[in-house]
């Protein structure tokens, strides 16, 4: 019987054997680079090992999200630029999308001069290399700011310098308790909207999903504004002088003008991407589809809601989760105007003070592997469920 | 049909890898130095520099570098290949610069690099000598009103270079003194330079050398002043690999050379009609006694070279550092008979 089976008369047997070979050469090519390397670390006197991830790291970061000095470990470093990427890739594509879609659905505006100004964008934005975008921003928009002495303000509580811009800092009590009242009014809205849909799919009739939905939305938190002891104070910043000359805000939260510039960077060329996406999606969409929504009765915003929308979406999706990809990927540019991602912190700084070359790229790139396939799953879970279901 | 052929490929190009992979392996470390072999086979020194620091290492309008740091690979030039030109120069920044050396990309790391323990032990370098004796400063507007260290309150910002030294001093300095600080590192000298010309960073930190030469290209370098306070020790000196010691003996006596001749009053103009001097060790730096060459596998005349081609450490310092107004002092870059540290051992 074995022996049948691995006869290679046999069509199966016959197709596995080139892939076979491929894998094992594939194998050993990864094995002779390892080996290789190997050998001549040894020659050159450099040690392997990842113990170095929980020695004291003794650099500072400009910005962080978690509580972090140079007495914490390379580890802590790694997950403070970890983080710094996730947030500027987070606001960039929040940023990207909504400008994306609205320049999309300007583009295809029947007023000339909107559709014409959207062109416009997105033929320069998309044109002209990031890394340019990048320095545009930062090197020449953002330093012609004013100093924190006159720096710009707004109303008094906000203020806008070339040393970033400076915002009130929230101060909450019991803000658990408000953010279970944000987990109950979504969990709520989600069971508002599948009623809704069950209504019109059984009955025909149309509820005001949208209006119950935002009220609930905020009534819900209101509520423990009001009676359950949630409340919300502002701190301030204040300009601080440190010399006859040198000022600076102290209290608030500073926003450093190397973050400003990379979510704008990337949010305005990316954008310029995901319009174009959003603009092939409705334009695939059949002027029959609209024509015929429009004769059964519905108005027209309905009609892109209902009729238009979830068509568009299945041709949106795939290649603005190329962007997302994208946009992430390209965070790393940070490291050319001094935004401590993780590519600046860990695989500049961090490689730097320990010479672990091998070792910090490898974790680096598992990083960045990790965080593009977890984007890609979600957006293949949601394109997914916004595929055809045939009934 | 079709199929057949897709297989036939695939199992082709397995095959090749296969035999690629058979002829590979290998690896450094003979014993001899490949890496004199090499530059001899190629003909030039590979060199790696800064990104433009003047003084040390900096490319002019037409490409040619100069410097104290760009002198010590025209030495290694001048004692292996016989010509002080034959050096490929590439500029790297502060992080990719060990990895260049290690990787074999370059030969001689001469790129004010500051001499520490872990650097030395840890990643495969070795430092074979000092050229410069730094240490770290701050550089503040001059109408800043700050005129010493201890003007510094909390909230201040530095702007500085990242994988450098300087970078772990400034939080040991600002830790000591207990004053909250923002720092804020860019990759290149010229950006952090920018950004502290634009008020991004109330201070710049870096070696005092760098400021002085720094300052110099600054939209308006009187408005800026170097604060008097030295917080670190920055012995600054040529790297290379480690593994080849005949290498590493060859790039360290360039440099002992350099300063030695100095120190016997040997310089590019008189060093050819040194040859018969009375003083030994004279005719031993200009080749005319003893065999010194022959250790490291070059001919008698290596040092003399050195010293007719780039100059005494002297005069590669006045040329580079003290007349372009970087330094004029030479403070602790003094020869030890002159009161500086300057000390090597004795070629001979």
């Amino acid at each position: 019987m074995i022996f049948k089976k691995l006869n290679i008369e046999n069509k199966k047997v016959r197709d596995l054997i080139p892939q076979a070979i491929t894998v094992l050469a594939l194998l050993s090519v990864i094995i002779y680079f390892a080996t290789n390397a190997q050998i001549n670390m040894g020659n050159r006197g450099i040690s392997f090992g990842f113990g170095f991830l929980n020695q004291e790291a003794s650099f500072d970061i400009t910005f962080s999200m978690i509580e972090y000095d140079g007495s914490h470990s390379y580890g802590r470093a790694f997950l403070v630029g970890l983080l710094n990427t996730i947030l500027v890739s987070a606001i960039g594509i929040f940023f990207a999308t909504i400008a994306g879609v609205i320049v999309g659905v300007s583009r295809l505006s029947d007023n000339y001069l909107i559709a014409k100004v959207a062109e416009w964008y997105v033929e320069i934005f998309r044109n002209i290399p990031l890394i340019l975008q990048i320095f545009f921003w930062y090197f020449a928009a953002l330093r012609a700011l004013p100093l924190p002495e006159n720096g710009i303000s707004f109303n008094d509580i906000s203020f806008l310098t070339i040393k970033g811009w400076y915002v009130p800092k929230f101060i909450w009590t019991n803000f658990n308790i408000f953010l279970l009242s944000v987990i109950a009014s979504l969990i709520a809205i989600y069971f508002i909207n599948s009623y809704a849909t069950k209504q019109r799919e059984q009955f025909g009739k149309q509820l005001p999903t949208t209006t119950i939905s935002l009220s609930t939305l905020i009534l819900l938190p209101l509520i423990t504004f009001l009676f359950l002891g949630v409340s919300l104070t502002f701190e301030y910043p204040v300009l601080k002088q440190l010399s006859p000359t040198v000022y600076t805000y102290e209290g608030g939260v500073s926003i450093i003008p190397e973050l400003i510039a990379l979510a704008l960077a990337l949010s305005m060329y990316t954008a310029t991407f995901i319009a174009e996406n959003v603009r092939a999606g409705i334009l695939g969409v059949g002027k029959g589809q609209k024509e015929a929504a429009a004769s059964i009765g519905l108005n027209k915003s309905q009609i892109l809601k209902l009729v238009v929308m979830p068509q568009a979406l299945r041709i949106i999706i795939p290649p603005t989760t190329n962007q997302y990809l994208n946009l992430t990927k390209n965070s790393s540019l940070a490291a050319a105007i001094a935004y401590p991602d993780i590519v600046l912190v860990f695989a500049g700084t961090a490689l730097m003070q320990t010479g672990r070359a091998i070792e910090i790229i490898s974790i680096t790139m598992l990083t960045y592997l990790t965080l593009s396939i977890s984007i890609s799953i979600f957006m293949n879970w949601y394109n997914k469920k916004m595929a055809i279901k045939e009934k | 049909m079709i199929k057949s052929i897709k297989t036939w490929i695939l199992v082709g190009f397995a095959s090749l890898l296969l035999v690629a992979c058979g002829q590979g392996g290998g690896g450094a470390g003979s014993k001899k130095s490949k890496t004199l072999e090499n530059t001899k086979k190629a003909g030039f020194v590979k060199c790696g520099v800064s990104q433009g620091l003047p003084g040390f290492s900096n490319a002019d309008a037409s490409g040619n570098w100069s410097g104290i740091d760009v002198d010590v690979c025209r030495a290694v030039a001048a004692a292996v290949l016989g010509d002080a030109d034959k050096v490929k120069y590439t500029p790297l920044s502060a992080k990719e610069r060990f990895t260049a050396l290690t990787s074999g990309e370059i030969d001689v790391l001469a790129r004010n690099t500051t001499w520490t323990l872990s650097r030395d032990a840890d990643i495969g370098l070795t430092f074979v000598g000092v050229n410069f004796y730094d240490g770290q400063g701050f550089m503040v507007r001059k109408n800043s009103g700050i005129n010493s260290v201890n003007d510094f309150k909390d909230g201040i910002s530095a702007c500085t270079n990242t994988g450098t030294t300087t970078e772990l001093n400034m939080r040991d300095f600002f830790n000591s003194k207990n004053i909250k600080y923002e720092p804020i590192a860019f990759e290149k000298a010229d950006e952090v330079v920018q950004a502290y010309d634009a008020g991004r960073c109330d201070t710049y930190t870096t070696d005092k050398s760098g400021l002085a030469a720094q300052r110099t290209k600054m939209s308006n370098p009187d408005e800026h002043k170097v604060l008097p306070e030295t917080i670190s020790k920055e012995p600054l000196g040529p790297v290379v690999r480690q593994g080849d010691a005949v290498w590493e003996d060859i790039v360290r006596w360039s440099l002992n050379t350099m300063i030695e001749a100095e120190e016997y009053g040997v310089n590019s103009s008189n060093a050819s009609s040194l040859k018969d001097s009375e003083n030994p060790a004279i005719k031993r730096l200009v080749g005319s006694e003893g065999e010194l060459g022959a250790a490291f596998g070059l001919d008698n005349d290596w040092s003399l070279r050195i010293i007719e081609q780039v100059g005494n450490y002297g005069e590669s310092y006045k040329k580079h550092i003290a007349d372009t107004g970087i330094l004029p002092n030479r403070g602790p870059n003094q020869l030890w008979t002159k009161g500086g540290i300057l000390y090597v051992p004795p070629a001979r």
